[in-house]
């Protein structure tokens, strides 16, 4: 992998925008969704696509079960939906009412038993995967819950929201045990009279001591569009801010989503008035590292680290896959 | 007071002229009386109609209000939901006003072809295109004119805003500053209405005597329209402060104030109950703010979350007390915003077919006026404008809309006399 290297090398095209987007563990198959509130199934070989319907809102959360047979999405119309993806035409196999609004975020547990799900309701939801019954629910935070992710040992749980407040959850207790404080996040604009910002997207280092936290800061006019994006990194332990990792010259950026590389290293996808990016911040740097710009704002991301390739979705329709390493030579 | 627009265009950072301001403008008329037949105006100073105006600043989305188009190119996430009206669906972002559909009329072909918020405002509240030329009183500073009765002792033009801002500003033009408004600030009574305890009852009289005295004196030489309106603020003052306990919201029952909504929202819709039970005749209460060129969907959830059910309560106890038949609720905004979703998630300003929505007074009740076309981009059925729409407004509170008032002798059109009312609306 050489992020310096990084280059497109897929781009297929919808005929909406699009929202979100996941690879399938195999990292042969894509799933998108979009502001018809559709979902597609693309190979990425051919970009073959394929319509899922069963929403009746937009999609903002999805996810592959780790055998790559089924697809969770969950909408803002507060529906969770499976799909059987590899099946020729896709069709809904289970439906579940299941948050009052939106549901921001998904995530499925490490041994694959659960699903959680965070909404606009602001409860966290906990779902069995097997037949689909809540197993458990709590809530917590005060402001929407905007990301949610299992942690890797199975037994805790982080959501965060639009206030910048980030919960470690015992899953046994259902009780917080660490506060993460990533106020930075968070902007309350007086004279517009808006809460704006929040923890768009976690992830957790290789090696479990840092989490990662993004979202936009210095949000002067939230109505506007006028904000910069802002990375928080975390010791897992005691939940001290350790890093604020800035870009400049991305007015209007904001990080959707970001995941951590085998260095440490972060990598972010952002959307700005100034175009799409990936973002790359080291661990021990304020500014980021190296910037790759994409052809279109972007609004979501997943890396698929057995082959060194990041998915991003755009709102010019495209769907577009990025090698992180060098060019094959021709 | 600076408005807070996402856009920052010129007419955002213009200061609101004040009430000096105006008199050096040198626009504040004289010699005014309302209708060329007077015996019609008593009458309906008796009738106690009433008119709240809900100005939704900014520029409230009609796509996540009033007039939803789920599941098509434009309609983003918002879906639809069903109203007590059975046919009738708005947004599901307005889960308490749905249930008080049966009170409310929908007009949802409004075309202003006006997408600058100054300009835009003022077409909705004056019912005319602003020109360097004239300027035109404001449907509050009209109603007061031609509503109020000044022997309840309370001003009859109203505005509550966030911040207290504005008030005393050019709202009245040509009517005189008599017909300004009072701001508020939130649910605050008015500033500075609190005698100072280090002045005593009888020192306070003294002082009013003699400003009094000096007044008449000064009056019996020089006698204008502006001499009239300062001696008429001071007395105005005067009343409030004997009716303090009218603006106070806290003295509203504690279950009123959960059930509003303990937000500041609330506590003005609650304020705003109370004004107009009282018999203020105009309240304009401003909900900020819709200009969402960004993430316009998490705004409106924010912001249509806060203004649902202090509405709704609104609405249904206005109805419950028997003060609709009186009142006339009208929410408006200085314009839409764009069927198309822009690549921030926002939505842009959009004149050419939006959504106002009217209740009580002489509205119809449980209707909709007007239809766009299925990705809401063009009005094609019952278009109306500002001008129809300011006709209709005082229609709706029994003012003959095509009358004139008398202003230093010269009859001028009450409401745009180039366009009419919108019957249809009217019962």
């Amino acid at each position: 992998m050489d992020i310096k290297q990084a280059h497109l090398a897929q781009d297929w095209a919808h005929d909406r925008p699009l929202l979100a987007a996941r690879f399938s563990p195999d990292g042969l198959q894509a799933v998108t969704s979009s502001e018809d509130s559709s979902l597609q199934r693309w190979t990425l070989t051919t970009g073959e696509k394929v319509i899922l319907k069963g929403h009746e809102s937009w999609v903002h959360a999805l996810k592959y079960t780790s055998d790559g047979k089924q697809v969770v999405s969950g909408g803002c119309e507060g529906r969770l939906i499976w799909w059987s993806i590899n099946d020729a035409e896709p069709k809904p196999t289970r439906t579940i009412e299941a948050h009052y609004g939106w549901i921001r975020a998904i995530d499925i547990s490490p041994d694959g038993s659960k699903l959680v799900s965070v909404g606009n309701d602001l409860m966290v939801r906990l779902w069995d995967m097997a037949t689909g019954e809540k197993v458990a629910e709590w809530g917590g935070h005060e402001k929407h819950i905007y990301s949610v992710m299992f942690h890797p040992d199975g037994a805790h749980l982080l959501t965060g929201d639009l206030a910048g407040k980030i919960h470690l959850w015992n899953l046994a207790t259902k009780q917080s045990v660490n506060l993460f404080d990533a106020k930075p996040l968070h902007t309350y604009e007086g004279g517009q009279r808006v809460d704006f910002g929040g923890v768009r997207g976690m992830a957790l280092t290789p090696d479990g001591l840092q989490l990662l936290a993004g979202g936009l800061h210095k949000a002067t006019n939230p109505l506007g569009a006028v904000h910069e994006p802002l990375l928080l990194r975390f010791t897992t332990s005691d939940g001290t801010l350790v890093r604020s990792h800035l870009c400049d010259g991305i007015p209007g950026g904001v990080i959707w989503r970001m995941c951590c590389l085998g260095d440490g290293t972060a990598m972010a996808a952002c959307g700005g008035s100034t175009g799409g990016f990936l973002l790359f911040f080291g661990a021990d740097s304020e500014k980021d590292i190296h910037r790759f710009q994409l052809p279109a704002l972007a609004r979501d991301m997943d890396w698929h680290p057995a082959t060194e390739r990041v998915l991003t979705v755009h709102h010019d329709h495209h769907l577009r896959v990025t090698n992180l390493f060098a060019k094959p030579a021709t | 007071m600076r408005a807070q627009y996402a856009c920052r265009s010129r007419d955002h950072s213009a200061s609101r002229r004040r009430f000096l301001g105006t008199i050096g403008g040198g626009i504040v008329g004289g010699g005014l009386s309302c209708f060329t037949r007077g015996a019609a105006a008593d009458a309906l100073r008796k009738s106690d109609m009433r008119v709240i105006v809900l100005n939704m600043h900014g520029g409230l989305s009609q796509l996540e209000s009033w007039d939803p188009k789920p599941c098509t190119k434009t309609g983003g996430p918002t879906r639809a939901i069903p109203t007590s009206v059975p046919g009738i669906h708005i947004s599901e972002l307005l889960p308490y006003t749905a249930k008080q559909m049966h009170h409310l009329c929908l007009l949802r072909g409004v075309n202003t072809s006006e997408d600058d918020h100054g300009k835009g405002a003022y077409m909705m509240l004056t019912g005319r295109r602003q020109t360097p030329a004239a300027d035109y009183p404001q449907i509050g500073a009209v109603s007061s004119l031609v509503l109020s009765d000044d022997s309840k002792g309370l001003p009859g033009h109203i505005l509550i805003t966030p911040g207290g801002g504005g008030g005393r500003g050019n709202e009245a033009a040509y009517l005189g500053p008599k017909y300004s408004s009072i701001a508020l600030g939130g649910d605050k009574p008015p500033q500075n209405s609190i005698k100072p305890e280090s002045i005593s009852d009888q020192a306070e009289l003294r002082r009013h005597e003699f400003r009094r005295k000096v007044n008449e004196q000064f009056l019996s030489r020089q006698r204008t329209a502006i001499t009239d309106a300062y001696t008429y603020s001071y007395e105005q003052a005067l009343r409030l402060m004997e009716r303090r306990d009218v603006f106070d919201v806290a003295k509203e029952p504690a279950v009123d104030l959960d059930r509003y909504g303990n937000n500041d929202f609330g506590r003005q819709c609650l304020l705003a109950r109370r004004l107009l039970e009282n018999g203020v005749s105009f309240v304009q209460v401003t909900h900020s703010n819709y200009d969402t060129h960004n993430e316009n969907f998490n705004f409106h959830i924010e912001q249509l979350g806060e203004f649902d059910r202090p509405f709704a309560c609104l609405v249904n106890d206005l109805a419950e007390r028997g003060l609709l038949d009186q009142t006339l609720v009208v929410v408006l905004s200085e314009f839409g915003r764009t069927p198309n979703i822009n690549l921030y998630y926002g939505r842009d300003h959009w004149s050419k077919a939006w959504s106002v929505v009217m209740a009580g007074g002489k509205v119809a009740r449980g209707t909709v006026f007007g239809q766009t076309n299925a990705e809401g981009t063009e009005v094609i059925e019952g278009q109306v404008d500002h001008g129809q729409l300011f006709h209709t407004y005082l229609q709706a509170v029994g003012v003959d809309s095509t009358e004139s008032l008398l202003v230093d002798g010269r009859e001028l059109p009450m409401a745009d006399p180039a366009v009419g009312p919108i019957w249809n609306v009217l019962t």
